[in-house]
Parts: C-alpha cells; structure tokens; sequence
C-alpha cells in the first residue's frame, strides 16, 4: 500500500491536517499568524545548517524553528512591538536561510522542495517522521488542552487557578516548531501557516465550541490535502499550492453557511 | 487563619512605581475592601496577590495550596472562539451539568448554559464570572470592581451573595471597589490605597480619617452612617496599626486619629 508515491503523499497529507488542526485553532485564538511566520520561515535556515552539516533535515529544521519560536515567545514576553519585531524576525530569517542556502552546491539542493513542499516525493521513512511528529503535537495538545483553553481565555484567571500560563505559552511554542518541521515537505515553509490558519478559520462559523472548532479545522484540513492532492494530479499543478487552495475553497464556502455562534 | 499576606509589598511598571510598602493581610471569613482614586494601583495589589504581577520589593505569603476564586474587572472575550457559558465555567477543571446549572441560578442568571459567552449582557456576563469564581469553592474570593455593568438592585443582590458565601464558606474575600457606600456597609475592613496604603480599618474610623478624606472628600462620610449598620466583628478587625515608620510622610496625628476613634469600637 505504501508503495504508491500518491498513497504516501495522501497519509502525509492528512498527518499535516491532523496537528495542524487543533494547533490552527490556538494560532487563531491567540493571534500568532505572525509568530507562526517567523518559525516557518526560520526552517529555511534549518535547511541550509542541515544540509551544510550533514545532520536530518527534521532535526535541522525542527531545532532551527524551535530556537526561532523561543526567541519570538521571549520578546513577546518583554512586551516590544510584536507586529513590527516579528515582521523582522519572520523575514529576516527567510532571508538568511536563502542566502545560507546559496552557499551550498546547487546540485544538492531544489530551494523551491522547501519552499512550497514535495508531498509526492515523501519516502517511508519521511512518512513515519511526519506521522510520529504529528501524533506528537497531537499527543501533547491533548495532554494540556483544559489548561491551554484557559491560559488562551485570560492569563489571570488561568494564574489564579493555579496554572502557569509560561508553561502552556511553551507547549504551544514547542508544537508550533514540531508542526513547522513536520510541514515542510508536505507544504513547504510558505505555505506552512496557511494549513494552520485556514482550516480552523473555515471552521469557526460552523462551531459551537473550541472541541468541535479544533475537530473540524483537522477535518477540513484532511479535506484540504486530499482535495489538493486530487486538483495537482488532475490539473498537474503542484501539490502543495493546490492544497492551500482547496483550504481556502472551502473557507470561502465556509463563509456561507449560517453562522452557528 | 491568615490566608495570604503581602509585606512591604512593591509594584512597578516600567520604571514607574505603582505600589509601595503595601502590608497587608486577608484572614478566613473576614471581607476586606480596596478603595482608591483611579491608578492608586488597587488592580496591581490584587494581581500580585494572583501572582500575575511580580512584586519588585517585598514578598506575599499564602497559605499552601490556597485555593483562590477571582472575578476580574472584565475580561475581553473575542469572537474567534466559540465559547458556551458552561464551557467557560468548566475550564479549567471539569464541571457537573448540575452544579453549573445550579451555580448560574444562585448568581441571578438560571438558564444561560448554552449561551455563546460574546452574546451576554455587562451584569449578565459579571454574574457569569462571579459563577466561575465561585465554582472553584474558593477559600479567598478576588473580585476586582466586579459589580461593573450591574444595575442597583443587582449590585445589592450581588454583595448580599458575597455576605451569603462568606458566611456559608467561611473564605475570605478581597475586594476592589468604586463603590463607597456600599463597601462601607459590606466590609468588615478596608483598606485605602494610594500607591501605598494611607490608611486601614473597619468603615467608620478609615471613613473618620484624614488621608481618606483628603482622597474622597467628605460628602462620603455622611451618607455612610445611612448605610452602617450593626455588624458585630467577633475579630479584632481594625487593623491598622502598621508600622509608623512606613508612614515618615504622613501628618504625625494620623496614628493618634485613629486610634482615639477605634476605642468605642472596641468597647462595643
């Protein structure tokens, strides 16, 4: 079964949808576009440190984006001007990873794999890469979801419950890198934080409430992929822009259904 | 039983100090209130006792595992997402279909359960923060201008529910307050807050005092005798005995002012 390349591409697709899902919904709920951004963008950089070392590009790129997401969270913290210190950030770090890249034989790299994904080259082992790193994000989002909801409401009333809203500002900045590294190849690093923002925008207006928000932003998120993945093959467009487009297809039709809350 | 205490307590923000030399302490079963003119930095005391602002001098204490309820001056809730007043009042710990329905019907608003948290009323909402608050039984209650957006009967119900809860629980309760008259009736103590504390006690003799005056002006005091009315403290409630050192600036009779004045009070 995993021996058809569209077979893989479809399975990586849908682990992408399934982290993404849920993640998408706090990236929406907390107003982290731009943080969600620079990460993505950092794992250009990772690309470029992990081809010039020779070390895994998940590991590149997921060590990278991390380093990335824990300095924007730390300025967050230190209450700069977000917008304009994450426009910097998110761009800045695109910038140096090209350039990194630029450094290396051009035989070894396609920038263009990394920048807008190569779903229909995903190998066996990059599938259970993807997969573990999804259920992980997936996994952890889980474990803290109650927490993650109320830190996400109001930081004080999360505080005077008891919680630690650093410790979930975390959780979500670590999931946000794992996503990042995990995306990469499915839909690349310019794409990455359509698959977070879109699906769970198009599913706001049809949710009650955060559980059911997160469900379907992971279902039309799988939506999305496969629907992508059928318009590339029948279109022949590539994959991962075709992806994005189905999403934001469905946002739009998303918008027409009564609003539900 | 002392539930939290602040010593020599500062705040500031940026290079601004918005709170100074703060002592003060929250016993079980006692209601103390805040009263101060806008940025005498009564929400910065009430969030380093949350522990959201971290205090640049001195330190607070709380008795371990104080399980604390708190209603806060308001809360911006967005649209982006969809949030069932009883979903809002599950988080973060789970709660039974029964007790919330319960808890909604206590606090004046039965039946709101399935309502989208962006579609309520100001009072409706505060009410559904006081449920909240409440369903985490709290042991010391925070309620920073929590009657905000309520009406005058709602606001009198309100404070008769905190007097209820006191009284039922046991917890101790901290408010912050607008509200003059009525704090004065309500509170066991109060505390008047000017980026320090310029003066503390039950009602009448913070009310007699000079430093509360100057803040208040002395239309207040008058009106308060409308609204005091017996509530007998089994506690030594007035409290302000603090430290004369702290208070270097201040007029000298002020220790002696209100002193002289806690005297009946005792003797009654």
């Amino acid at each position: 079964m995993l021996d058809d390349f569209l077979m893989r591409a479809g399975l990586a697709g849908l682990a992408v949808a399934l982290a993404a899902g849920p993640l998408g919904a706090f990236v929406v709920w907390r107003r982290m576009a731009y943080f969600g951004e620079a990460t993505a963008h950092a794992a250009i950089l990772g690309v470029a440190l992990a081809l010039g070392f020779q070390v895994s590009l998940f590991a590149g790129t997921l060590a990278v984006a991390l380093a990335m997401a824990m300095t924007v969270s730390a300025l967050a913290g230190r209450g700069l001007a977000m917008d304009t210190a994450l426009g910097v950030l998110a761009h800045g770090a695109l910038a140096f990873g090209l350039v990194a890249v630029s450094f290396l034989p051009a035989v070894r790299v396609d920038i263009s794999a990394y920048l807008f994904g190569d779903i229909l080259a995903v190998g066996r082992a990059e599938l259970a890469v993807i997969w573990t790193g999804a259920l992980a994000v997936l996994a952890l989002l889980l474990w803290r979801w109650s927490a993650l909801l109320t830190v996400t409401v109001s930081e004080d009333l999360a505080k005077a419950a008891g919680l630690d809203p650093a410790r979930e500002r975390l959780v979500l900045t670590v999931a946000l890198a794992l996503v990042v590294a995990v995306a990469l190849q499915v839909v690349g690093a310019l794409l990455i934080v359509a698959m977070l923002i879109i699906p769970a925008a198009a599913a706001r207006p049809l949710s009650r409430s955060p559980e059911m928000m997160a469900l379907l932003a992971t279902a039309l998120g799988a939506l999305a992929a496969l629907g992508g993945l059928w318009g590339s093959l029948a279109f022949d467009t590539p994959a991962g822009p075709s992806i994005v487009v189905a999403a934001t297809v469905l946002f739009a039709l998303s918008r027409l259904a009564p609003r539900r809350a | 039983m002392t539930l939290i205490a602040a010593r020599g307590l500062g705040a500031s923000y940026g290079g601004v100090v918005a709170l100074r030399d703060v002592d003060m302490q929250i016993d079980a079963g006692e209601i103390v209130t805040v009263v101060g003119p806008n940025g005498s930095g009564k929400s910065t005391l009430v969030r380093a006792l949350l522990g959201v602002v971290r205090p640049s001098a001195g330190r607070i204490t709380r008795r371990a595992g104080l399980r604390i309820g708190y209603v806060p001056q308001r809360l911006a809730v967005d649209d982006r997402m969809p949030l069932s007043v009883a979903r809002f009042l599950s988080l973060p710990d789970r709660r039974g279909r029964g007790e919330i329905s319960a808890m909604l019907g206590r606090v004046g608003v039965p039946g709101l359960e399935g309502r989208q948290l962006t579609s309520l009323s100001g009072g409706q909402f505060q009410r559904v923060l006081l449920a909240r608050a409440l369903l985490a039984d709290p042991e010391l209650l925070i309620l920073d201008e929590a009657t905000q957006g309520l009406d005058q009967p709602g606001t009198a119900s309100f404070y008769e529910l905190i007097e209820d809860v006191r009284r039922e629980t046991g917890a101790g309760i901290l408010m912050v307050s607008h509200d003059l008259h009525v704090v004065m009736a309500a509170s066991d103590r109060v505390i008047c807050l000017n980026g320090h504390i310029c003066c503390q006690g039950q009602p009448h003799v913070v009310t007699a005092a000079p430093e509360y005056r100057a803040l208040f002006g002395l239309g207040t005091h008058g009106t308060m005798a409308l609204y005091q009315h017996a509530h007998d403290h089994d506690h030594d409630a007035c409290d302000h005995s603090h430290d004369p050192d702290h208070e270097s600036g201040h007029d000298p009779d002020h220790g002696h002012a209100h002193r002289e004045r806690e005297e009946p009070a005792h003797a009654g």
